[in-house]
């Protein structure tokens, strides 16, 4: 390891309603490979978009090669040479690799795009990297691994001194993690201050030299990877005080009944041979980091997404599970699950439109004498789940996007209870709620588990899992690789679960 | 929906009423002409078409799509019901019905490609445009019957004639069915599981098929509704162009599409009214009637309808960048 290259010192950086990243310290030393971890929402992605400019700190400083500098987007950053190699590949599918790594900077020559130039540069760029790419292929025709290569190439091109790589072995085989491999170390030799962000445990353990660690925003310490273990970085990585009382115990009767059962659920990559059941009045929390397969698994049990394979039983009413097929959500709806998203604004409700519209968009044929709709129904249903659930609207005939995240959620909830589903399936319930609201949400799910429903709840919040879960499912990478009851969860096993692999 | 509140100066519906006002008194006061009872009845008789065209393709539009295909189907259809009529000895009923069954049968087609084989509808209703194009200018050019005619009985559903010739009184009753029909489609749109359906899909696709809505049948049902209304509007265009040409049509759709934007639809779907259709229309049909008597030719008039058009488009733009800001 040289010189210190980059020191970011005391940054704090608030967001309306959240305190995004308080006091956070960073260094990187030309010749290092520095790993930056944390859960999500730790602030390891604002820190990096501080660093390239896309947030501008409120406090703090940043010292680059000796001087005090702060980029105000990523095109001053990138020509300064601290660049950014994203998970979500930025290529233009359509262009020709060379053209790709040289977008927005073309060479020219009078008039015209140097195209021969542009091709030279590239092969010069991947020669120095030792890789090989036909600067002529169009972008689509390249594996994910390829692709990265050149997002690679694309950076040292802008004579980067500083790269991140934020998850860069999320989308790659073995074989091309190792590839990239062999590149990082190369470029270490070479000089540059390398960041690597990655959940993968093994991965930190043999390509890092250094380990900083974040949590809720905040620094929580620096240590040298060979000389640490794995247990000391989860340790550090989930080492909180819980305020909130975790649950003790599971409160499902030993001898509630099986209402949903999966086996061996397939779809995509993110969906691996996924298997569990759902006991009567159970919160099952899911539980893993970004990227988990999760949602996945649950879009593919709601028939929203396609699946290969897998067996899925519900209780009917009569008390019998049995196997069932679900292709579309109409099929879910039909044997009783509700879905409630993550992202509700874009698939949980038609926000322009009203309180009312939204809660009945999932039963209308309840609202309806032959074609026409009955609105007195409508507004008395809603209005009673408006009082039930205590959602905060002047009326029920108030658009959904005036209220706020924890009464729009409400409003969701609302839309299946008319239905009488029998599971729910809360993915990320309090994502974008405010803490008072956050309560409330709990108290609600509580309450419909102990009136019987059953509830799937994923979340990508330690505290939340800890507080609502019976039982706790862990999944890394599309596969479950935990399955553990309440009585037994810490956040420690939990987290070696989430970081590991089964294969 | 608050709107209850609000004033009612806040409805695009109202302010464009009142432009259909103002036009009308404008082009009075400026031309004698104008303000004749024969011209408004020819106003009236030429809006027929147009109007049918626009409440069906209000739907369509409503669901962030578009039906291209209105134009040149209603042509079609009243080019092969006329021959029907013509060289097949039918009688005009049955031409009528074949008129409306044809637009329920392209409005399905369109409805497949969009809804379920998840075609772009511009490109799906471009190619039906075609189609519906190539597919009329296989007839020659044919006239339904006239008012006289054995047949001719159909010209009084739109204008009652009462006597002969000259001194005959004529009433555009016409105007009343259009009333109902906009008051019965806008009662649907409003009212119904199907109406509301196709407001959800233009307004979130996602999260109505994730609440178990069959999204499908819905967006096909939405052309078919469309292309019930164009295989009306070729009636009321039979009835009002002495000869209906091989060929034409093309372009037609952008009147009727146009008006309803003027109305107040959405340019992103979600939201929309077939009352506003209804006035719309009517400002796009006296711009196209009444620059002419003032000295402003066709061309004028289109010039003039574009620029309408933006501005219409442009307050539903910064309505909903205000309502996002709130």
């Amino acid at each position: 390891m040289g010189e210190v290259i980059l020191t970011m010192k005391d940054i704090d950086k608030s967001f309306p309603g959240v305190h995004a990243l308080d006091h956070v310290n960073f260094e990187v030393k030309r010749g290092e490979v520095h790993a930056l971890m944390g859960e999500n929402g730790a602030g390891k992605s604002t820190l990096m978009k501080v660093l390239t400019g896309i947030y501008q700190k409120d406090s703090g400083s940043i010292v680059y090669k000796g001087k005090e500098t702060e980029f105000h987007n990523t095109r001053e950053a990138q020509d300064a040479g601290v660049v950014i190699v994203h998970q979500e590949l930025n290529m233009v599918g359509d262009l020709t690799v060379a053209q790709n790594i040289f977008i927005g900077r073309e060479p020219k020559k009078g008039f015209r795009i140097d195209d021969k130039k542009m091709i030279e540069e590239s092969k010069k760029l991947f020669q120095e990297l030792n890789i090989e790419i036909d600067p002529r292929e169009k972008m689509h025709n390249l594996t994910v691994g390829k692709q990265q290569m050149c997002e690679i190439a694309k950076a040292i091109s802008h004579k980067a001194e500083v790269i991140i790589f934020d998850e860069p072995s999320a989308a790659l085989t073995e074989k091309e993690i190792a590839d990239l491999f062999v590149i990082i170390r190369d470029l270490r030799e070479k000089g540059l201050g390398i960041v690597y962000i990655s959940h993968r445990m093994d991965e930190i353990k043999v390509i890092t030299d250094r380990v900083t660690v974040m949590r809720d925003g905040g620094y929580v310490g620096t240590l040298i990877t060979k000389d640490s273990t794995k247990e000391d970085i989860i340790n550090m990585m989930v080492g909180r005080v819980i305020y909130e009382d975790p649950k003790q115990h599971s409160m499902v009767a030993p001898d509630a009944p099986v209402v949903l059962k999966v086996e061996h659920l397939n779809a995509g990559k993110m969906v691996q041979d996924v298997s569990f059941e759902l006991r009567k009045g159970e919160i099952l929390g899911f539980s893993g980091l970004m990227g988990a397969g999760r949602t996945e698994t649950a879009r593919a049990l709601f028939g929203a997404d396609p699946k290969q394979s897998g067996k899925i039983s519900v209780m009917g009413k009569d008390g019998q599970l049995r196997e069932v097929t679900i292709n579309s959500p109409q099929d879910a709806v039909k044997y009783g699950i509700g879905y409630l998203s993550e992202d509700r604004r874009r698939y949980g409700c038609v926000v322009q439109k009203s309180c009312i519209e939204n809660t009945t968009l999932a039963t209308m044929e309840q609202f309806t004498k032959g074609f026409l709709i009955d609105s007195a129904k409508e507004k008395e249903v809603t209005e009673k789940y408006i009082k039930e659930l205590a959602t905060k609207t002047p009326t029920a005939d108030q658009l959904v996007v005036n209220l706020s995240g924890g009464n729009q959620q409400k409003v969701v909830i609302a839309k299946w209870l008319t239905r009488d589903s029998d599971i729910l399936i809360f993915d990320e319930p309090t994502r974008g709620i405010d803490v008072g609201a956050k309560n409330e949400i709990y108290k609600l799910m509580n309450k419909l588990a102990a009136e019987g429903k059953s509830i799937i709840m994923i979340s990508s919040e330690m505290t939340e899992v800890l507080r609502m879960s019976d039982r706790i499912i862990i999944m890394c990478e599309g596969k479950v690789t935990g399955n553990i009851d309440i009585s037994e969860a810490t956040q420690e096993n939990i987290m070696d679960k989430a970081t590991r692999s089964i294969d | 929906m608050t709107k209850k509140k609000k004033s009612i100066l806040s409805d695009q519906r109202f302010i464009v009423l009142l432009v259909v006002i103002a036009l009308t008194a404008i082009f009075s006061f400026m031309s004698k002409e104008f303000r004749q009872y024969n011209t408004m009845l020819s106003l009236l008789d030429f809006s027929y078409y147009d109007l049918l065209m626009a409440i069906g393709v209000t739907f369509p539009l409503i669901t962030g799509g578009v039906d291209l295909s209105i134009g040149t189907g209603m042509v079609c259809y009243a080019l092969i019901g006329g021959t029907l009529i013509r060289s097949h000895g039918m009688p005009v009923i049955v031409a009528m019905l074949v008129c409306v069954l044809l637009g329920v049968l392209i409005g399905t087609l369109n409805g497949v490609l969009i809804g379920v084989m998840n075609l772009p509808p511009f490109l799906a209703t471009l190619c039906t445009c075609m189609i519906t194009r190539g597919a009329g200018s296989l007839c020659t050019a044919t006239p339904w019957p006239g008012l006289t005619q054995e047949g001719g009985w159909f010209h009084s559903i739109f204008k009652l004639t009462i006597g002969t010739g000259r001194s005959a009184d004529r009433y555009p009753i016409g105007f009343l069915w259009m009333v109902i029909l906009v008051l019965l489609m806008e009662f649907v749109l409003n009212h119904t599981k199907f109406g509301r359906y196709t407001i959800a899909i233009g307004s979130n696709k996602e999260a109505a098929a994730l609440s178990g809505i069959n999204v499908k049948f819905y967006h096909v049902m939405v052309y078919v509704v469309c292309g019930l209304f164009t295989g009306l509007a070729a009636i009321a265009y039979a009835a009002v162009t002495p000869t209906v040409q091989p060929g034409t049509g093309a372009g037609l759709e952008m009147d009727a599409i146009g008006g309803v934007f003027v109305g107040g639809v959405a340019a992103t779907g979600g939201y929309g009214s077939v009352l506003g259709t209804f006035v719309g229309i009517f400002v796009i049909m006296l711009l196209k009637t009444g620059l002419p008597y003032i000295g402003l030719q066709a061309n004028w008039q289109q010039i003039i309808t574009g620029l309408v058009l933006i501005v219409a488009v442009l307050i539903d733009i910064i309505k909903e960048k205000k309502a996002a800001a709130l």
